[in-house]
């Protein structure tokens, strides 16, 4: 490769202690890595090798103890609470393996919650968000709480919330960990659509069959990069 | 849509989810608004209607009234006021503008066949200004009466209508012992006077003859002789009150210490008192601040309990809703985002609450009316037992404690939902997702 990518993401000896009851883990013992823009990685390893502890670094959920996360050229680690909260808002579309989804609201209002904290909201903003309902294929659903759908419907519901702010990164932590493998399927070609059109996507999983769906599989052990590995 | 708006929107909804128990937090400060509002129109019924019964006495009077000393100090050249106290009052308190002597004494009063017991009541013609009569029929007695001595009355309302069932009294004749007194005028009835402790008894005015003093000297004199079983009394005195009008509010109270001192001159016996309506006024007036204020410490209390409970019910939902948390704040909620949901919605607790209280509050007359007349009509001899102003009283709405309660309501709100949404937005977003 000549041609200089531009990175989405640089990561530099990325580290996270957690101090609990006096006691020190370390969760990430220095992680390097750059991500080009769209890239679509998957990150894998045995349990409590530090992938979620990762993905929320990524995801600006958390501070690194100490390296540096560099996102669109910005420093993370440097940034204080509010500022984080305004690039989750604005930058990031994070899913969770257990869905998150408000039960209290309908399928349009969880994908369009983002919004209030990104402060876009519109007259358009709700026809963008049953929009987003049929692109995820729930556009019959649109008035359905959480609890009247099925997991991998959850799942998209998810997956279309994190989209409403139209982001170019995208981080899913074992977003298919809860889901029979026909829903599996369902969300991967979600993805590699999303994937295609030019998002950067980075998701967490343990099964193979999904990392193989992926570009390039980074595998963690005990907070160290054991391999890092383009298909 | 504005940023408050929404916000204000979101927060109703969470509170719709849970609507017992956001019915129960807002009954806690629904009863703590109406609670203030209640009590202060109460507070302020009882007072008004204390202050307005002292204010009947008139607030520029001083009242001088003869008290009977005990039996064994009463000397046989009579006691209590004089004329010539009336006169050197009048001679040496430039500060009176009118002065009043008056006498009365208990009479039977006759018109042919048709007898009546009541009141004679000797005085001036400015008794009526001061005492607060209006005529109904003619007029009132006048300086040239009082000069001429004449056999001329006014007759109180009931007096006239006991006398004269059916004819126009004007003009007639009523007999008192054994004199004829021609009607020169009638007054409408007056509610009457009541007593306000000291010297001052209650007075009933509706059955009252008045005729000149000067005329009631000459033709009564002095000497009262009350029979009663087994003996007779004698019961000498010149006058039973002077009542006098100060030029000035402002007057009264220098006054007073001139008149006492220019009585207690030719008196030896305490045999009167001096009653100064202003004095009990402002007496009354410092006592309803206090009970106000005791008044609105018990609503104060009852609304922090209310407060309290916005902030238990606050608290408990912070800790049930963390998961909820966490994911707004995954998604970009900031800090002051998550301080300002919780804190709306305790807000909206205390508005609506303090909104219906106020409602409550408007109700306060018509319901207190409404039990008054039920409790009278169940419970009659209790009722009879409970003093005048309790059992008459009419709630007077105070204005200011309408903007006062909401702003109170507003403030408990605030206060205590500070707390516990200052914990909500401290959460750590993944702790909180974690949160099962
Ligand atoms: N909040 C936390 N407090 C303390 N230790 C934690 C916390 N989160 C993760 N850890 C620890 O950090 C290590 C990595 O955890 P994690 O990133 O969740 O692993 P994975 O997602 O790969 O299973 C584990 O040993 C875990 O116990
Ligand atoms: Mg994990």
């Amino acid at each position: 490769m000549t041609a200089v990518a531009t990175l989405a993401a640089s990561i530099r000896e990325l580290r996270k202690d957690y101090v609990l009851s006096g006691e020190t883990v370390h969760a990430l013992r220095g992680v390097s890595f750059d991500v080009p823009e769209g890239d679509y990685i998957s990150i894998m390893g045995p349990s409590g090798s530090g992938k979620s502890t990762l993905l929320n670094l990524l995801g600006c959920l958390d501070r690194p103890t100490a390296g540096s996360f560099l996102l669109g050229g910005e420093d993370v680690a440097k940034m204080n609470d509010d500022q984080l909260s305004e690039t989750r808002a604005k930058r990031i579309g994070f899913v969770f393996q257990s869905y998150n989804l408000l039960p209290a609201l309908t399928v349009v209002e969880n994908i369009e919650m983002p919004l209030y904290y990104g402060g876009r909201i519109d007259a358009g903003t709700r026809d963008r968000c049953v929009e987003l309902a049929n692109l995820v294929g729930l556009g019959n659903r649109l008035d359905h709480r959480p609890s009247q759908l099925s997991g991998g419907q959850q799942q998209r519901v998810a997956i279309a919330r994190s989209l409403v702010n139209d982001p170019r990164f995208m981080l899913a932590d074992e977003p298919t960990g809860n889901l029979d493998s026909v829903m599996t399927a369902e969300i991967l070609d979600l993805l590699a659509s999303l994937n295609a059109e030019g998002r950067t996507i980075i998701l967490v999983t343990h099964e193979n069959e999904v990392a193989a769906r992926t570009a390039r599989t980074i595998v963690l052990r005990d907070g160290h990069i054991l391999t890092d590995e383009r298909r | 849509m504005s940023r408050g708006w929404r916000t204000l929107k979101l927060s109703i909804k969470s509170l719709l989810l849970h609507p017992l128990r956001s019915a129960l937090t807002v009954l806690g400060i629904f009863i703590g608004v109406a609670g203030v509002i209640w009590l202060l129109s109460i507070g302020e019924g009882i007072g008004r209607a204390a202050e307005e019964q002292i204010a009947g006495l008139g607030a520029r009077n001083i009242i001088v009234r003869t008290i009977k000393p005990s039996a064994d100090e009463v000397q046989d050249a009579g006691y209590g006021l004089t004329r010539d106290d009336y006169i050197r009052l009048l001679a040496t308190v430039p500060t009176i503008d009118k002065a009043i002597p008056i006498r009365e004494v208990s009479r039977e009063f006759r018109n042919g066949t048709r007898k009546f017991e009541g009141r004679c009541v000797g005085c001036t013609p400015d008794y009526a200004e001061v005492t607060r009569l209006e005529p109904r029929q003619g007029r009132f007695l006048t300086d040239g009466d009082l000069i001429n001595q004449s056999n001329y009355c006014v007759l109180a309302a009931e007096t006239a209508d006991r006398l004269f069932p059916f004819g126009d009294p004007i003009g007639q004749k009523i007999m008192v012992d054994d004199h004829f007194f021609v009607v020169v005028g009638v007054t409408k009835s007056r509610a009457p006077s009541a007593g306000i402790g000291g010297s001052v008894a209650a007075e009933d005015f509706s059955r009252d003859v008045y005729i000149p003093i000067t005329t009631m000297e000459t033709r009564m004199g002095d000497m009262e002789v009350v029979m009663k079983p087994g003996q007779f009394q004698r019961d000498l005195k010149e006058l039973s009150q002077i009542t006098i009008q100060v030029k000035d509010r402002d007057l009264v109270l220098p006054t007073v210490d001139v008149v006492r001192d220019t009585i207690a001159r030719n008196h030896t016996l305490a045999d009167y008192g001096v009653t100064v309506p202003l004095e009990l006024l402002q007496q009354a007036q410092t006592t309803r601040l206090m009970f106000m204020l005791f008044l609105g410490l018990i609503a104060a209390v009852s609304l922090v309990v209310g407060g309290i409970g916005i902030m238990n019910i606050m608290l408990a939902t912070v800790t049930e809703r963390t998961r909820e948390i966490g994911i707004r704040r995954a998604l970009g909620a900031k800090r002051r985002d998550i301080t300002q949901q919780f804190l709306a919605e305790a807000v909206v607790l205390s508005v609506v609450g303090g909104l219906l209280g106020i409602v409550g509050g408007l109700l306060c007359r018509p319901i207190s009316i409404l039990i008054r007349g039920r409790l009278l009509e169940w419970f009659p001899e209790q009722m009879a037992t409970l003093p005048e102003v309790v059992r008459t009283v009419e709630p007077m709405m105070v204005s200011w404690s309408i903007p006062l309660a909401f702003a109170i309501s507003v403030i408990v709100g605030v206060t205590f939902g500070v707390y516990p949404a200052i914990r909500a937005a401290q959460l750590d977003p993944i702790e909180a997702l974690r949160h099962e």
